[in-house]
């Protein structure tokens, strides 16, 4: 689709062909830098407070500047909410990349499969299904997560992991990236070669196929971790047990109890500020991929 | 096409199959409508408990430690409103709620109309505890019937007057006992750049609870229907009230519990609050710099020479429909909120304030607190206690009802409408919304 709304000169390609640079105005390129600049404050002013307030103890946070240092307390910070309630924090952090982890994994091999039949496969009723996974990418998870709990419920399947693991490994927009992705880059000829040389299809599927898709594989694990990991209202409607909570939730829960234990203040600004940089780290792992798959799948 | 067909069919069984198990599951919760007996049952009990209050493990383990026959499970998360009775809901929609749970007095009502309480007045032992408690707390949980107790009361939020001692002192301002006197000193204390008090638009317990004090019902229900007065004659004098100071200028409207809300009573920008017990902890972590600088006296009165105090909060510990054990439940409930044991940890862990008349004289409620220059804040709060009008009742859509007053009050401050009308479009959306929930209200 993209080639056929490709303009000249709306890629570098199309400029070197072109071999004259056109000529920006200052004026445009100022704006852009300051529409640039503005959104980039926008963004990342929170995340400086968070990171301000996390090291500064309970009186100082009210009391100093919000957006500058007072005393360094970012450590001490850390070990009282890392000892609070035996330690809870930190089983919130694992459990929280257990759900993320496993379910994006598992969620990332069921759509490239799926992408992978939808986009090489012939059979009867292939549109059918793929209107309806489609048609799943509308429907907002947090309306499913009431009736799951009642399905749930009826195989006593609530307060588990299970509970927050299952729903995970569905990923809709995760198999429609696939099959788009499965279509343009996972060459026919190629399967008809490996089956030639008698590999079944499991073993061309995960042997051929898959590395020619990694960049959307990728995309897709990315897209769902980072959606698991910030997944609040299902752990709410499911979980009671606090050792099951993800981070999220348990945040939450702390901060809706502010009012009974005031220190409780600090440890949800210093657990915020540890909990996000599980997604930083992981964002900067599979950056390469990703940019890359999102290049490949509009230029193809 | 063939594969379609069947496909097809295979959904057709599987949502027939879910709508089935919802109707079977609906079955069984009317075959548990039948009144429960409060018998001991045979053999080791296991209880499923869901609080949100910090700590309460603690309690719940001595407990355990020495009833090993019945075993009290703890599951937590935020506090009601925030989600935790949604889950509620759900669960005894699933038919899987757990045994016992915590549910705050302005709940209680919601939870009664949808079926999804016992009355645990059929146990003896709840009935003979009833004298243990504050009048007015036990009301809250008997919802004004004769009979029917719904919930044993665990904690209450009688209301009083924190105030900044060294500032009235400084500027020769007496310490108001009348609301008319509370604005004489509004005035003084504008002059000087302040705001006497903050008005809370988001919070409509606290406006609750000046309508409490002056002896205002928002909710009577003789048995057979619900009547809503949201605009009585009580009502209108604190609704006429507030609009004075607000329309003045006397009183300032930073959204409660935010950081502004915070740094204007850090700074001394606002000098008094009329809050509850459990604002005694808000002050002291929301306004540090202030350590000292406060004291607590009995809320201004409508008519000088009266005692009469309002309530901001409180919460029960009820026993959900569907339990097995009501005996075992109710003999853990009552224990959380009347042995001394309980209470003390309770007070300890979460500054739990106590609902049983007993439970006011614990030792850790009888010293001095630094933060308030070591006055014994909470003689002044067990006084205010015996002074709550027994009487005043929620209705059973109060989410609804809080959401609307809310509204109408945000925009009274900006200056458009005014707090009346506010509580009486609150009214009519509260009348509709009860018919349309199929609750009879009388007209």
């Amino acid at each position: 689709m993209s080639m056929l709304t490709r303009t000249r000169g709306a890629t570098a390609d199309d400029l070197k062909i072109s071999g004259t640079k056109p000529k920006e105005s200052m004026i445009s390129r100022g704006a852009a830098l300051l529409i640039m600049g503005v959104f980039t404050l926008y963004f990342l002013v929170p995340i400086w407070w968070l990171f301000v307030s996390a090291t500064k103890d309970r009186g100082q946070f009210l009391t100093t500047p919000s957006l500058w240092f007072a005393d360094w307390n970012l450590w001490n910070n850390i070990g009282d909410l890392i000892n609070y309630g035996d330690g809870v924090y930190l089983r919130w952090l694992i459990n929280s990349l257990g759900y993320a982890g496993i379910g994006a994994l598992l969620a990332t091999i069921v759509a490239g499969m799926c992408g992978y039949a939808l986009a090489k496969y012939r059979f009867p009723g292939r549109e059918l299904f793929f209107n309806v996974i489609l048609g799943g990418v509308l429907v907002p998870a947090t309306a499913l997560a009431l009736p799951l709990f009642l399905i749930f419920s009826q195989v006593n399947l609530t307060n588990t992991y299970w509970a927050v693991l299952l729903p995970s490994i569905v990923s809709p927009f995760g198999v429609y990236l696939s099959r788009i992705f499965a279509a343009a880059s996972v060459p026919d000829e190629l399967i008809e070669a490996s089956r030639i040389d008698g590999a079944g299809e499991l073993r061309t599927f995960f042997t051929v196929s898959i590395r020619l898709m990694t960049p959307a594989l990728v995309t897709v694990f990315l897209f769902q971790f980072v959606a698991i990991w910030n997944n609040f209202f299902l752990p709410l409607i499911m979980l009671r047990s606090e050792e099951l909570f993800p981070v999220t939730f348990g945040l939450y829960a702390w901060n809706t109890q502010l009012n009974q234990i005031p220190e409780l203040r600090t440890y949800v600004l210093v657990g915020s500020l540890l909990s996000v940089i599980p997604l930083i780290v992981t964002f900067l792992l599979l950056q390469r991929f990703w940019r890359n798959g999102l290049g490949s799948g509009s230029v193809k | 096409m063939q594969h379609t067909t069947r496909a097809g069919a295979i959904g057709v069984a599987l949502l027939a199959a879910i709508a089935l198990a919802g109707c079977s599951t609906g079955d069984s919760d009317s075959g548990t409508d039948a009144a429960a007996s409060c018998a001991p049952s045979d053999g080791p009990v296991t209880l499923e408990f869901t609080s949100w209050i910090p700590g309460i493990e603690d309690a719940v383990k001595m407990w355990n430690d020495e009833n090993p026959d019945i075993t009290v499970k703890v599951q937590t998360g935020p506090n009601g409103n925030s989600g935790t009775y949604q889950n509620f809901f759900s669960q005894l929609e699933a038919g899987n709620a757990p045994d016992l749970g915590q549910i705050e007095y302005d709940a209680i009502s919601s939870f009664r109309v949808q079926n999804g309480l016992e009355n645990i007045g059929v146990c003896d032992e709840v009935v003979a505890a009833k004298d243990q408690f504050i009048p007015w707390t036990w009301g809250q949980v008997t919802l004004g019937t004769a009979d029917e107790v719904y919930g044993v009361p665990q904690d209450s939020g009688p209301m009083a007057l924190f105030y900044r001692s060294d500032l009235f002192e400084a500027n020769g301002i007496a310490v108001p006992t009348t609301w008319a006197e509370y604005k004489t000193a509004a005035e003084q204390i504008r002059a000087l750049g302040g705001y006497i008090t903050n008005f809370s638009t988001s919070d409509i317990n606290q406006f609750a609870g000046f309508v409490w004090q002056a002896n205002g019902d928002w909710f009577t229900n003789d048995g057979d229907a619900w009547t809503v007065d949201l605009t009585g004659d009580e009502s209108t004098t604190v609704a006429e009230y507030w609009q004075d100071l607000i329309d003045n200028d006397l009183v300032s409207s930073y959204p409660a519990w935010t950081e502004e809300w915070n740094n204007a009573y850090n700074s001394g920008e606002v000098w008094s609050w009329n809050s509850a017990v459990w604002g005694a902890n808000s002050i002291s972590s929301g306004a540090p710099d202030t350590a000292g600088n406060w004291s607590v006296a009995p809320s201004p009165q409508w008519e000088a020479g009266q005692s009469s105090a309002g309530n901001w909060g409180g919460s029960s510990v009820a026993v959900f429909k569907g339990t097995e054990h009501l005996y075992e439940a109710t003999k853990f409930a009552l224990w959380l909120n009347t042995s001394e044991e309980a209470l003390t940890a309770l007070n300890v862990s979460a500054n739990i304030y106590p609902a049983t008349t007993e439970g006011l004289s614990l030792p850790s409620l009888q010293e001095g607190v630094e933060f308030y220059g070591g006055q014994a804040i909470y003689d002044v709060f067990a006084e205010a206690a015996g002074q709550v009008n027994p009487d005043f009742v929620w209705g059973p859509t109060m989410t609804q009802t809080y959401a609307d007053v809310s509204d109408g009050f945000k925009k009274a401050v900006t200056g458009q409408g005014t707090l009346l009308e506010a509580l009486s479009s609150a009214q009519d959306s509260t009348i509709s919304t009860l018919k349309a929930q199929s609750i009879p209200v009388a007209e």
